[in-house]
């Protein structure tokens, strides 16, 4: 890589942000080349997002500077850190979602001609945008009906469309397939060797190490090392990340041979998912690939009640299922949790253990009655099971790390004692270290008897877990393989290419 | 340590606390300047005039957290209490019977709204707006622009009190009722329902949270609150008229805004909204007595309005 002489673009010295009495960030200091895809690493809640925003302008610092070309400025505001060439692709993606697509990418500078916003050229430039980032999206749609993987693309094609010197990318591949991935590391590598600077934000050793050329190592909002990636190795990374030795991988034992819990025939919901059949044993975990825009979300809000499908049958436990809602599935035991966590699952300005505790209050209250100190020990349970980094389980889940609101969220649908369980991107955005306690606890449910669906965009997670995986394709089942035949290779290979065309319309995902 | 928590309730509670000092300081001052105000008896008697606006601004709160609002309670009063005159003086049902069928005609009322709001997905602004029109319509085909007579016994039974107290009959009814209104929303299920899907309905219905059930039932309650509304409006006045109550919805979600429950949904305490609800009560009649013209009252609840909101906000940094 070329970065190693590139000038710096950007310092920090000495910044600190706290909020209230909580110091979260301190003392960081870095610098941002040219020509260099850098790294922040660091567990849920280490400071990695906070640095970002205090770069993008979105938060104000506590102390502490920031040089830009080696002059000192104050960032006000996110405007402020646009006209000084910096963009943030933030983790939760911000999305109008009345507006469409293009004017997402365009929002607050659309191309006008006489007082008129130049409608053409804006779907046109969009387009254009998001062709060179391989999404295949119509940009008259409205954003409401967009994945999180599809809104993130809309940030970076807006950030991309500011020709940005600086770009920062919080966990933007959190949600993206390995195609998809590896689509986005070509464009970096482009920007990068333009000159431009990259922040890459991730929790992905792969792609760390495919990636980037440096990286900035944060714990508990202290920077505590800085490494060339060519110099260093995935191990001495983690341990500077997580300051003590990370617990074993975790290993599936025998696969289960029972009557299946879940079956499911022909089920359709056109145009999203066609003639779907695969059924999942007690104790088994079967993994769902595909690319984004597949319809694995799709199957399994239409398995949750989210939505009518227009054929097939469900069967619990030999039984036919009668699922109009939310509320009729999780009378079967079921429980999704689902992709948008921000969206779908966080209730942000109430406390963690309201969070927590919503899905299982009918268990957790007496006819009507809430049992709040129950509630309260359970989720404590919980902060010290995932290792949710909070001061109180009383705050609200605003204040936590992307994260550990992931976390808190995934905790409200375990603790409803699911008999099966649909996951969509359980460990997004979750750290190294809860990621392998959030494995371990998906596979002692599944020893104690737990069907599990396993949507996973995470191809070592997927492989790791699965005792069966279905490749998906265009809303179709193309591929079924047993644990014994599954590799990476295969399976991306059955999953199809991203071919940046679209193998379907994406539009009128639900 | 102390201030810690005092910064960490005040972080929570910041409307609710600048209410009750605005309460306390609107309660001294007035006693101040008219002592009438530090009488308990003439207190209480002043109290029944408001009575109905309490009861809704309890209800309303429920509403407004579940992140909706219903215009058409002050219409269900009048149209419940034309249906009740109608059937006692036209077709001579005893009046004690109609009593009781007040709240269930109004909780049909509020449950139309309920349904179309939570089935039809119609925004309840829209909704209610349209049962307002209707229902006063409603009321004024029934009856016209006369008013009917209501049984002269049953006239003033609101001025009964409870024995050895100043707590006239419909005082005891809201202490009550704000108590059983705290509870629901604190301490039941279906308050923390009403809650969640406030602060995020998508959410709400992803948790498994019976959101339509949710929003049918508290629709159906916010009507037949305004039943019981009825039944005391028509003892107070004794007569039903199709213009009863109009524009008081208003003055109800002036008091449950002013009590900190945001108008977006997702926050809001009962105990903000009375005490509230009693600072604008307060703060009416001691302008009233003290002579102040009507327009000049309005303009105070309004910069009062802005006042506890900025107060509120502007310290605790909330955006
Ligand atoms: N508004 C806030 N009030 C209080 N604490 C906050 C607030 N925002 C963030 N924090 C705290 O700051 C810490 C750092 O958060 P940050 O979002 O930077 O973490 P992160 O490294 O990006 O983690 P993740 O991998 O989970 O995204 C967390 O412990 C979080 O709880
Ligand atoms: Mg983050």
């Amino acid at each position: 890589m070329n970065g190693i002489n590139g000038a710096p673009l950007l310092r920090t010295t000495g910044l600190s942000k706290s909020f209230g009495a909580v110091t979260v960030l301190e003392d960081a200091g870095v610098e941002l080349r040219a020509g260099e895809i850098h790294a922040f690493l660091g567990e849920n809640g280490a400071g990695k997002s906070t640095l970002a925003k205090l770069i993008a302008g979105i938060y104000r610092p506590s102390a502490g500077q920031i040089e830009r070309n080696g002059r000192p400025v104050t960032i006000h505001n996110p405007r402020e850190a646009t006209e000084l060439g910096i963009a943030l692709i933030p983790q939760e993606p911000r999305t109008f979602p009345d507006l469409s697509a293009a004017e997402n990418i365009f929002v607050g500078r659309l191309p006008m001609r006489s007082g008129l916003v130049d409608w053409k050229s804006l779907y046109g430039r969009a387009e254009e945008l998001l062709h060179e980032l391989g999404v295949a999206l119509d940009p008259r749609q409205p954003a409401r009906s967009l994945s999180v993987a599809d809104r993130q693309m809309l940030e970076l094609a807006g950030a991309l469309s500011l020709n940005a010197e600086i770009l920062l990318l919080d966990e933007t591949t959190a949600s993206l397939t390995p195609g998809e991935v590896s689509r986005l590391e070509v464009i970096l590598r482009r920007l990068s060797a333009a000159g431009k600077s990259i922040v890459f934000i991730g929790h992905r050793m792969e792609e760390i190490f495919s990636l980037c050329d440096r990286a900035t190592i944060l714990r508990d909002g202290k920077i505590v090392g800085e490494r060339m990636i060519s110099e260093t190795s995935p191990e001495d990374l983690l341990r500077l990340m997580v300051g003590r030795e990370i617990g074993e991988k975790v290993v599936r034992g025998s696969v289960p041979t029972g009557k299946p819990l879940l079956e499911v025939k022909g089920l359709s919901q056109p145009p999203l998912f066609h003639d779907i059949s695969f059924s999942i044993r007690r104790g088994e975990i079967v993994g769902l690939a595909g690319l984004v825009g597949a319809g694995r979300t799709e199957i399994a809000c239409a398995l949750f009640g989210l939505s009518q499908p227009t054929a097939g049958t469900i069967l619990v436990d030999g039984k036919p299922a009668e699922i109009r809602s939310p509320r009729d599935a999780m009378g079967y035991g079921m429980a999704l949790a689902p992709e948008d966590r921000q969206k779908q699952g966080a209730f942000l300005p109430i406390s963690l253990w309201e969070n927590a505790s919503l899905s299982s209050l009918p268990r957790l209250s007496r006819r009507g009655w809430l049992k709040d100190s129950v509630s309260r020990t359970l989720t404590t349970e919980w902060v010290k099971r995932l290792s949710v980094r909070c001061r109180e389980i009383e705050q609200p889940l605003h204040e936590l790390s992307g994260g550990n609101q992931q976390k808190v969220v995934l905790a409200k649908w375990l603790e409803t004692q699911p008999k099966i369980l649909l996951l969509d991107e359980p460990t997004r955005g979750i750290d190294v270290h809860a990621k392998t306690e959030v494995h371990r606890l998906i596979c002692e449910l599944a020893d104690a008897g737990m069907a599990t669906l396993l949507i996973s965009s995470d191809l070592p997670e997927i492989l790791a877990l699965s005792d069966r995986i279905l490749v998906l394709r265009s809303g179709r089942i193309v591929r079924e393989f047993d644990r014994s035949e599954a590799t990476p290779e295969a399976v991306i290979a059955a999953a199809g290419v991203s071919t940046g065309l679209p193998d379907k319309p994406r539009s009128m995902v639900a | 340590m102390i201030s810690s928590r005092i910064r960490r309730l005040w972080n929570a509670y910041a409307p609710e606390i600048v209410v009750t000092i605005l309460l306390i300081l609107a309660f001294v001052i007035s006693g101040w300047r008219e002592p009438r105000f530090l009488d308990a008896a003439y207190l209480f008697d002043r109290s029944t005039l408001y009575t109905e606006i309490g009861l809704l601004t309890l209800s309303m709160t429920l509403i407004i957290v579940a992140g909706h609002i219903d215009l058409s309670v002050t219409s269900i009063i009048a149209f419940v209490g034309a249906i009740i005159a109608t059937l006692y003086s036209r077709y001579g049902i005893p009046f004690w019977l109609l009593i009781p069928l007040a709240p269930v005609f109004g909780g049909f009322l509020g449950a139309v709204n309920g349904y179309f709001v939570a089935r039809r997905n119609l925004p309840s602004l829209v909704v209610t707006l349209a049962t307002m029109a209707l229902y006063r319509g409603m009321a004024q085909i029934l009856l016209g622009d006369s008013s009917l007579m209501t049984p002269p016994d049953y006239t003033g039974i609101e001025r009964v009190t409870l024995p050895h107290t100043y707590l006239h009959t419909p005082l005891v009814i809201w202490i009550t009722l704000c108590l059983v209104f705290a509870a629901l929303l604190h301490r039941t299920v279906f308050g923390r329902y009403i809650t969640v899907t406030g602060v995020n309905p998508e959410a709400a219905l992803y948790s498994g949270v019976p959101v339509a059930q949710t929003l049918i039932r508290l629709f159906t309650l916010s009507g037949a609150m305004a039943g019981v509304c009825s039944v005391l409006l028509l003892s107070r006045l004794g007569v039903a008229r199709y213009d009863h109550a109009r524009g008081w919805e208003l003055d109800v979600i002036t008091a449950v805004v002013l009590g900190g429950t945001s108008i977006f949904g997702g926050r809001g305490t009962i105990y903000g909204s009375v005490v509230a609800f009693l600072l604008i009560t307060i703060v009416q009649t001691g302008m009233g007595v003290a002579g102040v013209k009507a327009e000049i009252q309005v303009t105070a609840i309004g910069l009062l309005l802005l006042l506890a909101v900025l107060l509120s906000r502007l310290t605790t940094g909330r955006k």
